[in-house]
């Protein structure tokens, strides 16, 4: 299972993910750095924040908890396709997605 | 033959791990030592408290980089040894195993240890401090056997230990000498409110409680006896009164410490006042700061960036909006800026309703907040803290406006 991922420069990297470790993780054990993730992913900050790409067929993704609404609410670069990688858990349902990371606050 | 680095870091937590990091990203082309007591790749440390306690994650998760990294990166991990003594005129690291180290430029990261009892009974079997994987790990060993735990501290290391180990099913008691817990970081009503969710998950709370002895037999704590004569039961004694930097090395070799020895000085690019040696993390204080160590996670990342930009030649003064997290079961909460100071305190929403802010005020402008499951107030209330803004402590208090919307009207 793989998923894409794009920093900010306009590199693609493609990455064998592992199931049952959040995106944020996946993408940050792939040597991307550019992804920081400084509460390790305990829903305090938002540093973990992704654009996602139109999904592909058969992927879906949780609907966002109330608390990482506010939470990337507070980003100057929010958009529609926000989410936060650190609460999205990697496996089939997201074969294949293709992420991009948003600046930085 | 000694070895030697162009940057040697002493310390492989996040200070020294993050140092590393923003070494090799702002270019760095030298040669990079990573020396660290712990015999294990850095990793994150305030999981030791919360999901590597809980059982809920993994070491493997809990890795700051995956193993690999650190060669990939040629940063030369050297683990399981300490640094005893600094040269700063031959610019030498001595280890506890008697090598040398030489070094171009020193970042010094090691932390503090944490705090141990001298009470009597100290040192009996099943008396633990809980700051490295390896003290989770022994302490995880025998949890199963243990049923009666005493946490001494009501600080954050013990509130959130104690919250897991409820939740592992055991009778944990949180000693705190003073009258209330948390107290030395927030006012009042935040530790009004930890204590009584505490007790309602059974915690037994007591305050203003010191302790005289630990006791024991064939070795083994059995109890833990108050100064007033209280004797509660123990077969574990989870002790988390704080840290003691670990800087003896560095001010031995001159470098200038805060008042007390509380920390080594650092101006705002983490130099020290020796040439070419910078400290970054639990252990420093900086200069023209509020005179006290930033235990953070955040800090030690800032200040770790901070280190390797101005070594790697392109150095960015650091202004810290210091934040911070707690989580203690079902309760998230945020804290940003210090508290220090404060003249009065806003409540803002309801506390018997879990989900409610504690906002700062000193000469009317908010200088802190702690934010119990309200992320909206925390990443809104950030705003306020950075603006120094003066706002009406009544329109602070009134949950139908948004920190949002007076942070605009502030401006």
């Amino acid at each position: 299972m793989y998923f894409t991922v794009t920093t900010q420069h306009g590199v693609a990297h493609t990455v064998e993910g592992r199931a049952g470790m959040s995106l944020m993780q996946n993408i940050r054990n792939a040597g991307v750095d550019e992804l920081q993730a400084i509460c390790g992913g305990n829903l305090s900050c938002a540093t973990c924040h992704v654009y996602i790409d139109p999904l592909p067929d058969g992927a879906y993704l949780p609907p966002r908890s109330e608390d990482e609404e506010d939470l990337l609410d507070a980003s100057d670069h929010v958009r529609d396709n926000s989410r936060l990688s650190c609460q999205l858990i990697f496996g089939p349902q997201l074969d294949h997605v293709r992420v991009t990371i948003a600046p930085e606050d | 033959m000694t070895e030697h680095f162009d940057c040697l870091i002493v310390g492989a937590g996040h200070a020294g791990a993050e140092t590393a990091i923003a070494l090799r990203q702002s270019g760095f082309p030298g040669t990079i030592g990573l020396l660290g007591a712990e015999l294990v790749s850095p990793y994150e440390r305030p999981a030791i408290s919360k999901e590597y306690l809980a059982g809920t994650k993994d070491f493997e998760q809990l890795l700051l980089r995956p193993a690999q990294f650190w060669a990939e990166q040629q940063v030369t991990l050297r683990l399981g040894r300490r640094a005893t003594a600094v040269d700063p005129a031959a610019r030498t690291v001595t280890c506890d195993d008697h090598t040398t180290i030489g070094y171009t430029v020193l970042v010094w990261a090691a932390g503090g240890s944490a705090r141990t009892l001298s009470c009597p009974g100290h040192d009996l079997d099943g008396v633990r401090v809980l700051r490295t994987k390896a003290d989770c790990d022994q302490f995880l060993a025998v949890l199963p056997h243990s049923r009666h735990i005493a946490v001494i501290g009501g600080g954050f290391i013990g509130l959130e230990a104690a919250a897991v180990l409820r939740q592992h099913g055991k009778h944990v008691a949180v000693i705190e000498a003073l009258d209330r817990v948390l107290a030395r970081v927030t006012a009042e009503p935040v530790s009004r409110f930890f204590e009584a969710e505490h007790r309602s998950h059974g915690v037994e709370v007591h305050l203003g409680a010191r302790v005289a002895e630990v006791l024991g037999r064939d070795r083994a704590v059995n109890g833990v006896r108050f100064t007033d004569g209280t004797v509660i039961p123990a077969d574990q004694v989870i002790v988390g009164i704080g840290i003691e930097p670990a800087i003896e090395p560095l001010v031995a070799a001159g470098a200038q410490a805060a008042p007390g020895g509380t920390g080594v000085l650092v101006d705002d690019l983490c130099r020290t006042s020796l040439a070419d040696v910078y400290c970054v993390g639990d252990c420093t204080v900086m200069r023209g700061g509020p005179g006290i160590r930033i235990e953070s996670r955040h800090n030690a990342t800032e200040q770790a960036h901070t280190a390797g930009k101005a070594i790697s030649g392109a150095p960015r003064p650091l202004r810290l909006l210091p934040w911070f997290w707690s989580h203690q079961y079902d309760l998230r909460m945020q804290m940003v800026g210090l508290t220090i100071g404060y003249d009065r305190v806003v409540v803002r929403g309801d506390p018997g309703a879990r989900s409610f802010s504690l906002i700062y005020l000193n000469k009317g402008r908010v200088i802190a907040l702690d934010c119990i499951n309200t992320p909206r107030d925390y990443v809104q209330g950030r705003r306020l803290v950075e603006a120094g803004v003066r706002i009406d402590p009544a329109r602070l208090a009134d949950t139908r406006t948004s920190l949002k919307e007076l942070a605009a009207t502030a401006a």
